[in-house]
């Protein structure tokens, strides 16, 4: 198996498999309660806490700041012009709702496929994903020049008598980036009821058991309960996993149904998922690495799990290069001079820089992730996660930009050059996804824990011994 | 002898889910149906054990997905064709294969809020108050780590003594009244 070379005597490496074990042995049902519960109900935040969370607030300062300016002076104040009207806005939407759709993965799909050792990080991906869409879903309402008429893509009645255009997929993307944000949120908060209701009975103050106890909405562990709140988060899983195939295809689809050579391929959708994944996973260990070391989480946070996020990561990464060489391929084959101009600008013209700054993160480095030693090396998986994350950035920069600055027409080329307000806004979500982030872990449980307790020998219903019982049922 | 008055049933403790679902079945096998299971996780054979094989959630899930969908096709249909049609490069007006992704967006989202909130309101929750909560152990337990049985007093076999006798059988770690 995976670990054959790892020493007999790590406790983390089951005898029998040979496999790293998902939660380190010796745990009881309690003792993993405690493990989670202790983080949110304690009364002394740590300090370190304070420190990152200031630190993100300031980015948060800097984002409102950037976001008063842009209402007080209009997009102008970014780079964006005719011919690159989509600039930094729709890189940085596309990147942000590409990361949350590894929590999508990690908690709908990978709980179909009944991978039991999803279950310690599920909670913080979903959480990762609203986070992600939460800066998502600012981009295109601040691009679309008067943020405060957005509500005008939705269809209501109306004294103008007027209605949306149903043919546009800006207009797809407006039902799927909101479904998929309501279904997230759902989905995180009714996984998260039992937990809740852990924190209610748990809390010694009377605040945190009122608080807990108005989120847990009366949680109490009946069987009756657990069985439709098990059917109902299958059912979840099972509509969450088209919605978040679907949402980054009906992204994709903004860029290929326009005519823009590069961007009218019908790979984009596929590639595009992958590479949503590709880039999630990446943030997801970016996340758990710092938390597990932090609040000492390596008992239910393992090596395991971090093993098998680089491999989904390699998959997801060997995806997305063959994306990149069928355009590559595609370009070549169509015989169409645009393409073939536009694969030459991309790698060799004046942005060509991007394009191998993609392909060094997104497909040489990554390579590293073959080696199992690699895998394992939490400070390595770190920095590889934040390469990742990089290149993929640069995935979305490359496609926006090389395209736009030269279409068809050479006497409407031009050149892109991102402003102090774009990079400011960029980083102020990177703070404002921080300190949601900082505010989650602080005050909500982290791991489920009902999850965790399922997956401990000790949680499976052995054979009745004796006289066996006659089956219930009328 | 039934219990006195403001009783709402007798509880036993349990120590792991096996010997929950000894006791849930032997309880339901003597003739109890009002009676409950309370576990810090799924445990499937325990809703077994008390008769509760079924669950509506899955309809409720699909009804709710189907209104989704016939909601957001009509809608974009009448829009696109009678409140509002516009030419857009010579598209007909109605334009199927472009309304098909709202909608799908819409099943989801129907399908999706129908399931969670479905779910809640078969469950009765959100619930301000419920007798189990007095039982002194129960808030220390059932949603950490033990497994509760619960022979509530409505039961038409209920007994104040025979049912404690019978609960005992069962090799509890405590029975406790619970009052409302």
């Amino acid at each position: 198996m995976a670990t054959k070379d790892a020493p007999v005597n790590n406790p983390m490496i089951d005898p029998v498999t040979e496999e790293y074990r998902v939660i380190a042995p010796g745990h009881t049902f309690k003792s993993v309660t405690e493990e989670v519960s202790r983080i949110v109900l304690t009364s002394h935040t740590p300090l370190g806490w304070f420190f990152g969370f200031v630190l993100a607030g300031g980015f948060v300062g800097m984002l409102l700041v950037a976001l008063a300016w842009l209402f007080l002076k209009g997009p102008g104040i970014w780079a964006i012009t005719i011919p690159v009207a989509w600039g930094f806005a729709i890189i940085n939407f596309v990147w942000w709702i590409g990361i949350g759709h590894a929590g999508t993965l990690i908690s709908a799909i990978l709980l179909l496929f009944k991978q039991g050792w999803r279950n310690s990080i599920n909670r913080f991906a979903e959480a990762m994903t609203i986070f992600a869409v939460v800066c998502a879903g600012l981009f295109p309402l601040i691009h679309v020049g008067r943020p405060w008429l957005g509500y005008w893509l939705f269809p209501y009645p109306n004294t103008m008598n007027y209605w949306p255009q149903f043919r546009s997929p800006l207009l797809w993307d407006v039902f799927a980036v909101s479904t998929y944000a309501t279904i997230s949120v759902v989905f995180w908060y009714i996984g998260m009821i039992p937990d809740l209701g852990t924190l209610r009975d748990r809390s010694q103050s009377k605040f945190g058991q009122f608080f807990y106890g108005m989120l847990a909405v009366g949680w109490r562990g009946s069987v009756r309960h657990w069985t439709r709140y098990e059917t109902a988060s299958l059912l979840l899983a099972g509509l969450a996993t088209p919605l978040v195939l679907s949402v980054h295809s009906v992204i994709s689809l903004d860029f290929s149904v326009a005519l823009m050579p590069g961007w009218h391929t019908t790979i984009f959708p596929p590639y595009f998922v992958a590479g949503a994944i590709y880039s999630g996973f990446a943030m997801v260990l970016t996340l758990a690495i710092p938390i597990r070391t932090f609040y000492h989480l390596e008992d239910l946070i393992t090596i395991r799990h971090i093993d098998n996020m680089g491999k989904v990561m390699l998959a997801t990464g060997m995806i997305v290069a063959y994306g990149y060489s069928t355009e590559v391929f595609m370009s070549w084959y169509s015989a169409s001079h645009w393409e073939y101009f536009m694969m030459w600008n991309r790698m060799f013209g004046p942005m060509g820089w991007s394009y191998w700054v993609l392909i060094t993160c997104n497909i040489a480095l990554p390579q590293l992730m073959w080696i199992r030693k690699f895998r394992s090396n939490v400070g390595l998986m770190f920095l590889m996660s934040l390469i990742v994350n990089t290149g993929m950035w640069f995935e979305r920069f490359v496609i926006v930009v090389t395209s736009l600055t030269r279409d068809y027409l050479p006497s409407s080329w031009g050149t892109y050059r991102a402003t102090k307000w774009d990079y400011a806004t960029f980083a102020g979500t990177l703070g404002l996804f921080t300190f949601l982030f900082f505010l989650f872990i602080r005050f909500l449980p982290m791991i489920p824990m009902s999850e965790l307790r399922m997956m401990l020998p000790q949680a499976k219903v052995k054979e009745v011994h004796g006289e066996p019982l006659p089956e219930a049922g009328d | 002898m039934p219990l006195p008055e403001g009783t709402y049933a007798l509880m036993a403790e349990f120590e792991s889910p096996t010997e929950l679902v000894k006791a849930a079945k032997a309880a339901h096998h003597a003739g109890y149906r009002r009676m409950d299971c309370y576990t810090p996780y799924p445990v499937e054979e325990a809703s077994e054990a008390i008769g509760f094989h079924r669950d509506e959630v899955s309809l409720v899930c699909l009804v709710g997905g189907l209104l989704g969908l016939a909601a957001m096709f009509g809608l974009e249909t009448w829009i696109s064709v009678w409140a509002f049609p516009l030419n857009i490069a010579g598209r007909p007006y109605y334009s199927w294969p472009a309304f098909v992704v709202p909608a799908y967006e819409w099943t989801i989202l129907w399908a999706g809020l129908s399931a969670a909130f479905g779910m809640l309101a078969l469950c009765g929750l959100p619930k301000l108050y419920h007798p189990v909560f007095n039982a002194p152990n129960f808030r220390s337990g059932a949603t950490t780590d033990k497994f509760f049985l619960c022979l509530e007093a409505t039961d038409p076999k209920f007994d104040a003594v025979e049912t404690r006798g019978f609960l005992e059988a069962q090799a509890p770690l405590s029975v406790v009244e619970v009052e409302y």
